[in-house]
Parts: C-alpha cells; sequence; structure tokens
C-alpha cells in the first residue's frame, strides 16, 4: 500500500485544493505542502525498509485491472526505481515551499497542476505493467503543458506547445512497441497475453531485426524525454520559460525518465539490438556533453546556461549506461540523481534573483556576492557538484562513469572527460560574472540576501549533494543488485557478440 | 413463408417510435402543447431506448426474411436512442424550436433503429434514406439564416448524389445474384460463379455511398460545409448518429459478405486500409489550419471517421469491437466539445477560435469539461478516448499491420496540435473582454453527464467492451 499512497496522496491533496474556496491561498498552500510531505514521508518509509542484497523487486502490489485483456495494477521498486522516487517526491516538496513566495497568481490551479505531476512521476517509476506505465508517463504531459503554459516566462505559449507536441510524438511510437510486445507475448502461467513489465522482460526474446525496431519505437521515446542530441531543441525553450518548480522538476525528474527507460526496458528487453546501438548512442551522448557545454558557455541567459547544461549532464548518464559495465552504469544512476539535485538546486538558485531583479541575464549582475554573501556560498557549493569537484556528489557520479567508460572503449573516455573539463569553464566564468567584481548596476546594491525559506530549500538539496559527495556507499550498495541483474542480462545475449564494439 | 405474428414483438421499439411520431405530429397541431414536445421527444426516445435494453442480448434470428434480431441491431438501438436524447438535451439547452424539429429527430431515430437490423438491400436502401431525409431538413431548420439554408442544400445535392451511387450498386449486385437478401448474395459469392470485376464494382459502389454518410476521404466534401452552416446541435448530431448508422451499415455489410479470408475476389482490409489512412491524415491536416471551431470540428470528426476505419482494415472479431467501443466513446467527447461551441457562440456571436480566448478566466468551469472533451478526442490516457484508440491500434497490431498504426499514432501527434490549439487560447492567452461567461445549470449538469462517462471508462471500462464484443454475435448463416 505505500506505494499506491504515495502516488496517489498528492492527487488526492490537488482534488481537496480545488474544493477550497479561492481567496484561502494560504490554506490551498498548506494542503499542497502536507500532501507532497506525506508521499515523500512514505517514500522515507520505503527507502528505510529496501532490503539492498537482492535485485528483485520489492514492496509489489497486484491487482487485477483488466481481465480480458491482462491489464494488472502493478507496482514495485527495485534499486533502479528507489532512488528516483525518492527524489521526485523530495523535489516536489522542496517545489512547493520555493513556490511559497513566487508563485502569486491563480495558487488553486498551480498546486493542482504540481501534485498531479507529481502522481504522474512517482507512478512512471513505480510501474510494473504496461499500460498502467503509459497511462502514468502521458498524465505528466498535461500538468506540464499548464504549468509552463500559464506559470511560464514570456514565450511560455511558444515553450509549452513545443513541449507537449514533442514529447507526445516520442510517446505514441512507444505505444506501438508497447502494443507489438504485448500481442507477441504468452504468459506462461494463464497461456494468455499480459501487460506485465516483469514478465515481458523474461519471456521476450525477439530475433535482432524486430529488437532492432522495438529499440527504435521504445528509444524514440527516450532520447526525446533525456534528451538526447539531435532531440534536444524542446529543452532549452521549456527549461528556460517554465516557472521555477516547473524547471526543477522538468530537470530533476522528467529528463530522468529517458534514462530511466533506457535502463528499464531498452537494455533488459531488447540486449542484442541495445549491443548494437552502442557505437551510436555514445557518440550522440558525446555529442552531447561537448555541444552542452560549448552552447553554454556563450549563452548570456544564466537559466538558458543551466538548461543547455542538462544536455551535457545528461551526455554522461547515457554515457555510462551504454559502457555496459557496473562501474559505468552505476555512475550514470547515480549522476541521474545528482543531477536532479544540483540542477534542481541551480535552478531554485537562479529563482532566487530572478525574483528580486525579474531578469536573467548575465550582464545584469556583477559583484553580487557582496550584497548577498549567504546566496553567493550557496551557489558556489552547488556549482562545484555541477562541474564535477571531489568532494561533491558529481565527482563521484562522473567518475565512476568515467572509469566505466575507459574500461569500455578509451575514445569514448577522452572525449568524455574533455567535457568535464568544459563543465568548469561555463560555470566559473558565468559565477566570476554574476558574483565577483564591482557593481555595475545600481539596483544590484539593495538585493537581500536568501530568506530562511529558499536557504531551508538550498540546505536541504546541499546535505544529500555532500553525503553523496562524501560517503556515496549507502547509495551505491542498493543499486548494484539491480544494474548486475541488467548486465547479467546483457552480458547472457552478448556471449555470441563481442561485448565491447 | 408464413411470419408468425409474435415477431411484431421484436419491433417494440421501433413501434415506440412510430406512435411517438405520430404523437408529436398531433402535438404540433395543439398550439399549448406544442412546448411539451422536446419532453415529449426525450420520454418516446427513452421508451423505447429502455425497451431495447430489456431485450438484451437476445437470440439471434432473421425475421421476416429481411430482418436481423441480433445483438448487434440491439446495441446499435440503444446507441442511436442515447445519441438523439443527447441531441434532444442540446437543442433544449441551446434554442426553442418548433414540435416539428423533435419530429424530425425522432423520424431520425426510427429510420436509424430499423436501420441497424437491416438485412436486405432494399430496407437498407430505405433506412438509410429515411435517416437522410430528416437530415436534410434539419439542417435547413434555420429558415432564415443563409448559411443553414446553404448547408441544408449542399447536404440535399450530395446525399442525392452519393445514393443514386449506392442505388446503382445494389441494382447491380441484384443483377448479379438474382436476390437481395445478404444471406442468398452471400451464398451467390461463395459459389463464385459472377465475375469478380463486376462484384467488385458493385460492392465498390455501394460502400461509396456509404463513405458518403461516413464522410470517409475522398467523399467527404460535403462534411466541413454542412457541419459549419447547420445549427450547432444538428452539427453535433450529424458528427455522431447518423454517421454512426453509417457505420452500422458499413459494419454489417463487411461482415456479412466480405468475411475475412474471403473476400469477394479483392483485398477488401487493403482498400480499408488505404481509405483509413487518406480519411485521418487529410481530416487531420485539414483541420490545423481552421479558424472556426465548428469547421475544426468538421474535420476532427473526418479524422475520427478514419480512425474508427482502422477496425474495419483490422477486419478481426477485435477490431469491429474496438470500433463499437469507440463509436459509444466518441458519442460523449464529440456531443461534449459540440456543445461547449454551442454555448460559447451563442453568447459570442460566432465560433472563431477567437471567442474562445481567455475562456478559462471567463468560465473556467465550461473550459475545463472542453479541454477534457478535447485531451479525449486526442487520445490521452486516463480518458476513454485513449482506450478506444488503444482497442484500435492494438488490433491492427493483433493483425501485424504496424505501418497504418504508425500512420494513426502519428495523426494523434498531428491532431494534438490543433486540440492543443484551441487549449492554448482558452487558458494560456488572456481574455479579449474579462467578463465571465455566464452559463446555465442545466448547461452544466448536461457537460457533467457527458464528462463522468469518459472519466470512468478511461478507468475502468471492461463492461462496456463486453457488451461490444456481445454486440458482435451477429446472424451469420
Amino acid at each position: 500500500m505505500l506505494l499506491t499512497l504515495s502516488i496517489f496522496i498528492p492527487t488526492a491533496a490537488g482534488l481537496l485544493i480545488l474544493m477550497i474556496p479561492r481567496r484561502m491561498e494560504t490554506l490551498q498552500r498548506y494542503v499542497a505542502l502536507s500532501g507532497t510531505a506525506v508521499s515523500f514521508i512514505l517514500t522515507v518509509i520505503v527507502f528505510l525498509n529496501f532490503n539492498g542484497s537482492t535485485s528483485n523487486f520489492q514492496f509489489e502490489e497486484s491487482w487485477i485491472w483488466v481481465s480480458s485483456l491482462g491489464i494488472t495494477y502493478h507496482l514495485g521498486v527495485d534499486g533502479i526505481s528507489l532512488f528516483l522516487i525518492l527524489l521526485t517526491t523530495f523535489l516536489t516538496f522542496l517545489c512547493i515551499i520555493s513556490s511559497w513566495g513566487s508563485v502569486k497568481e491563480r495558487i488553486k490551479e498551480y498546486h493542482f497542476f504540481l501534485l498531479l505531476l507529481e502522481t504522474g512521476m512517482v507512478g512512471v517509476f513505480c510501474a510494473l505493467d504496461f499500460f498502467l506505465f503509459y497511462v502514468f508517463w502521458e498524465l505528466m504531459l498535461v500538468p506540464m503543458y499548464f504549468l509552463i503554459g500559464i506559470w511560464g516566462g514570456p514565450r511560455r505559449v511558444y515553450a509549452a506547445v513545443k513541449f507537449f507536441i514533442y514529447t507526445m510524438a516520442g510517446s505514441v511510437l512507444m505505444l506501438v512497441g508497447i502494443l507489438y510486445l504485448y500481442f507477441n507475448t504468452v504468459d506462461p502461467v494463464t497461456g494468455g497475453r499480459t501487460f506485465d513489465i516483469l514478465l515481458i522482460t523474461r519471456q521476450c526474446h525477439f530475433p535482432l531485426g524486430i529488437q532492432t525496431w522495438l529499440f527504435l519505437a521504445f528509444g524514440f521515446a527516450f532520447a526525446i524525454k533525456v534528451p538526447m542530441f539531435p532531440f534536444h531543441t524542446w529543452l532549452p525553450d521549456a527549461h528556460v520559460e517554465a516557472p521555477t518548480a516547473g524547471s526543477v522538476l522538468l530537470a530533476g525528474v522528467l529528463l530522468k525518465m529517458g534514462t530511466f527507460g533506457f535502463l528499464r526496458f531498452c537494455l533488459p528487453m531488447f540486449p542484442e539490438a541495445a549491443i548494437r546501438f552502442v557505437p551510436l548512442i555514445s557518440i550522440l551522448a558525446l555529442i552531447g556533453i561537448l555541444y552542452g557545454a560549448l552552447v553554454s558557455m556563450v549563452q548570456k541567459d544564466i537559466k538558458k546556461l543551466v538548461a543547455y547544461s542538462s544536455v551535457a549532464h545528461l551526455g554522461f548518464v547515457m554515457l555510462g549506461m551504454f559502457a555496459f559495465n557496473l562501474q559505468g552504469m552505476a555512475g550514470s544512476l547515480l549522476q541521474q540523481i545528482n543531477h536532479g539535485l544540483s540542477t534542481g538546486a541551480l535552478f531554485l538558485l537562479v529563482g532566487v534573483v530572478y525574483d528580486r531583479r525579474h531578469t536573467r541575464l548575465i550582464e545584469d549582475y556583477g559583484g553580487i556576492a557582496k550584497g548577498m554573501p549567504l546566496y553567493a556560498s550557496l551557489f558556489m557549493i552547488v556549482m562545484l557538484s555541477s562541474i564535477g569537484v571531489p568532494g561533491f556528489n558529481g565527482f563521484v557520479g562522473e567518475f565512476l562513469i568515467l572509469l566505466g567508460t575507459f574500461k569500455a572503449n578509451i575514445t569514448y573516455g577522452v572525449l568524455g572527460a574533455a567535457g568535464v573539463i568544459l563543465a568548469a569553464v561555463y560555470l566559473l566564468w558565468m559565477y566570476q560574472r554574476v558574483f565577483l567584481g564591482k557593481i555595475v548596476h545600481p539596483e544590484n546594491e539593495k538585493l537581500h540576501d536568501c530568506t530562511a525559506r529558499e536557504a531551508f530549500v538550498l540546505i536541504a538539496l546541499i546535505v544529500f549533494i555532500i553525503w553523496i559527495g562524501v560517503y556515496p556507499e549507502p547509495f551505491l550498495s542498493r543499486m548494484e543488485p539491480s544494474l548486475q541483474a541488467v548486465l547479467d542480462r546483457i552480458q547472457e545475449v552478448s556471449t555470441a557478440a563481442p561485448l565491447v564494439p | 413463408m408464413p411470419f408468425p405474428l409474435s415477431h411484431l414483438l421484436h419491433f417494440t421499439p421501433e413501434l415506440i417510435l412510430i406512435v411517438g411520431f405520430v404523437v408529436l405530429m398531433i402535438v404540433d397541431l395543439i398550439r399549448p402543447l406544442r412546448r411539451a414536445a422536446g419532453i415529449l421527444a426525450l420520454v418516446i426516445l427513452a421508451a423505447a431506448g429502455v425497451v431495447a435494453m430489456f431485450g438484451w442480448p437476445g437470440t439471434s434470428q432473421t425475421i421476416f426474411a429481411t430482418y436481423s434480431h441480433d445483438p448487434f441491431a440491439l446495441f446499435f438501438k440503444v446507441f442511436f436512442c442515447l445519441a438523439t436524447i443527447v441531441a434532444v438535451l442540446f437543442s433544449l439547452a441551446s434554442f426553442k424550436t418548433d414540435a416539428e424539429y423533435y419530429l424530425l429527430l425522432v423520424g431520425s431515430a426510427l429510420g436509424m433503429s430499423l436501420l441497424s437490423g437491416a438485412h436486405d438491400l432494399i430496407l437498407l436502401f430505405l433506412t438509410i434514406e429515411m435517416v437522410s431525409i430528416p437530415s436534410y431538413i434539419l439542417a435547413g431548420v434555420y429558415r432564415g439564416q443563409r448559411s443553414s439554408g446553404e448547408a441544408a442544400l449542399k447536404y440535399v445535392l450530395y446525399g442525392a448524389v452519393s445514393t443514386g451511387v449506392m442505388l446503382f450498386g445494389m441494382s447491380l449486385l441484384y443483377g448479379l445474384t438474382g436476390s437481395t437478401d445478404f444471406d442468398l448474395i452471400r451464398n451467390h459469392f461463395l459459389q463464385g460463379s459472377s465475375s469478380p470485376i463486376t462484384l467488385f464494382l458493385a460492392m465498390l459502389l455501394i460502400l461509396a455511398g456509404i463513405g458518403y454518410k461516413v464522410a470517409m476521404v475522398p467523399f467527404h466534401f460535403w462534411c466541413p460545409d454542412v457541419y459549419e452552416g447547420a445549427p450547432t446541435p444538428i452539427t453535433a448530431f450529424f458528427s455522431v448518429a447518423p454517421k454512426a448508422a453509417g457505420f452500422a451499415a458499413l459494419l454489417r455489410l463487411t461482415v456479412t459478405l466480405l468475411p475475412r479470408g474471403w473476400e469477394a475476389g479483392w483485398d477488401w482490409p487493403m482498400l480499408f486500409t488505404l481509405a483509413s489512412a487518406a480519411t485521418m491524415t487529410l481530416g487531420n491536416l485539414a483541420a490545423i489550419a481552421q479558424q472556426n471551431l465548428k469547421r475544426l470540428l468538421a474535420y476532427s470528426s473526418i479524422a475520427h471517421a478514419g480512425y474508427l476505419l482502422m477496425g474495419f482494415a483490422a477486419a478481426s472479431d477485435l477490431g469491429f469491437q474496438a470500433v463499437l467501443f469507440y463509436l459509444i466513446v466518441y458519442l460523449f467527447m464529440n456531443y461534449g466539445a459540440f456543445f461547449v461551441v454551442d454555448i460559447v457562440s451563442r453568447k459570442e456571436g460566432s465560433e472563431l477560435l477567437r471567442d474562445f480566448r481567455g475562456l478559462g478566466y471567463r468560465a473556467p468551469y465550461v473550459a475545463a469539461a472542453f479541454s477534457i472533451f478535447l485531451f479525449s478526442l486526442v487520445g490521452l490516457p486516463p480518458l476513454a478516448g485513449f482506450i478506444g484508440k488503444f482497442y484500435l491500434f492494438g488490433a491492427l497490431i493483433d493483425q501485424g499491420m504496424v505501418p497504418l498504426a504508425v500512420i494513426g499514432v502519428l495523426n494523434s501527434v498531428v491532431s494534438l496540435w490543433y486540440y492543443v490549439k484551441i487549449i492554448r487560447e482558452m487558458f494560456l492567452r488572456d481574455p479579449l473582454k474579462p467578463v465571465p461567461l455566464l452559463t446555465g445549470v442545466g448547461a452544466k449538469v448536461l457537460l457533467l453527464a457527458l464528462m463522468i462517462p469518459i472519466f470512468v471508462m478511461g478507468v475502468y471500462w471492461s463492461p462496456i467492451i463486453a457488451v461490444a464484443g456481445e454486440a458482435f454475435q451477429l446472424v451469420l448463416p
């Protein structure tokens, strides 16, 4: 029941908010806050009771939903989804707090959509039935569309529609893939058809040609979400125009749906195709790393800079995943969490100055460290973690990814390492121009430092940033059995084909 | 062959409609009673629908040698009664009109009910005309309005051509087989004595005639003009009921005369595949450019005819079951969408996209309901429209027809573009005149009544799909 509750309590809170009269705004905020808090606490309970020594799914719930089609309401967590679920509920909780001061219009609808989004996000990570998965997957689109479109920046309408259509285009092809899997696998127990992800994963052994098509059908949806290099164009628009909370959840959670999809479906279900796609995906990932970093470097808008840095970070995640060894994959999964924490924090930090100055252009700032020492130090910590400085979480993730990549292919490894250096360049340069030097604009003299609420949200994130940086063991040890299971599945088929291309 | 009079009992729903039709005619003559005509029509239709429902599922038999009394016919009888009831409610909420108007709606429902069981070429033709002729008059019911008259005239002209084409096909078929009874024609087909080319031509002409009724490409030209010109409640009615009637006729013809495996010397599923792909693609692409929402929804309804044809392309039990299910879902979401257009256009005087600007802030409930209907038309879970499309795509993939399924899903993305355009206008733009747009309680209740099935069937649709499956047990020799 824990998972069901953590998925649907946010929706219940959202519906409750809709019934509260419009003028009682504070009450609406408190209801949203408690909804997300309860959901977060429930996932923490899941984390504490999680058995990290097995790759089996835990906290499973299974109910028959539509028996004639073999649809079940089947939920569960393993080492792969555990941390993504925690990340989701944690970030949503923080987003509600951070919106307290910054969102002042249409509070009711805002919180309703945010809570509905949480249901979709947690649901996607927990679902073990393809039908259910797809429902949650699509459920995220509508709230995100409205969050960007109503509470977003000046070009919000364009960004919202682009986001919606791009993501939908990817997911409908996945639907065809899902239906194909459904009609071509048989439940060994009942002899009927099934949408159960675990059964399908176990049963599906397709010839390479079909695997390739299926990999593409699923991979296209995920590649758009990640976003992989040629499909990334929706990202800068959506991230920049979205309200702060929207950007945090987009970067922190929604992008992870893509990488999670690769890890959960593409690799174990179509391992032979996955091996064939290693060069393509690795090269696209490397292009993403270098391109993302170079484009970030020339951005004038801080938020856009952070948005493009996501393209680079997610490139690392994909590179590590397709190294097909335990280091690379563990790094990849850990880096997903890291990116959620660090980039989420960066977007929140950008939101802090934006609320004060209503501009995000780097040239409008300069020297603000003097007036906002706390803000400047928090920004520094988060930035260092994003760069991947030892002692912070980013280092552990990127180190493992590069370790795995070097083991698999030295060329990829060398190119990837270059991306780490570029990340340092664009972030440090931006920091220098925004925080250091003299104050050129008189408006920046009177900026007040972080409020207690802003500081609380950021420090909550920084605690985890440093924890993972110093002692990643509790995280890595819980991931390993599940990742090993995926890896075993790939190695099973790779005896025929060489693992390292 | 003697016909036991007890068979007449199977026609109870139709008999109720006939009696109701006559009563309405009399009511029209008595001035003080005229105002109650709408309510009376509701009672008549509800009675017929309930009676039909009580007969469910019944036994399958052919009566009077021309008529199938089977679950399929019953399914559609209930469907048509429901569709007409919604149209009456819609009209009551929308505009005041004479008893004549309701008389025509009931007459149309009678034609559709009879059509659902037609098992004979002549009966099929007569019932199709029984549906069409009231439709022509209904399209022109706004006597003072030019566009309404134009719509009616166009409808008559196109309709007459299509009827002629269909009748020509039927006469060919009769000439080839010497019979008008579906069973006898089928037997003749199975013997394979006629030339396949002539048979193909005959069937093609008949299907083209029905293709007009369902607005299948390339027989769709009348649809946007008629839909735009006719009064909105009537447009909504056209887009649901007579279209479903066309599909009912098409289903019975395909299943009894063109069963899979033996296809009258021609690859019929292939033909339906092409028709389906062309219909949905053209409908969706044309809808993108529309500024008038009635026209936009007209093209969207063409696209939906294309989706429904996917079930015919699959030509499997699952495919036909999916068509029936989709029709039910389509009834609610399409009526809902047209109803909102009607609510707004009555206040604003036109139904252009810009009239909907900022509607989310002027009439939040109506705009939210509209979004639900539109998202359901796109096929987003967890709404019923998604389940409908899920079954249609599933039926295709089950038959290994992945390319058409891919065309179908890509069409969904195209359709998202123009449906979202409306939602964008309503919620993401500020209103031109920031005054609340007030709606009556009756309209709100009707919207809710149309929304609830969309939510419920999006999550729990097992009973409905079971009914659709059962309805599909046709009378077969």
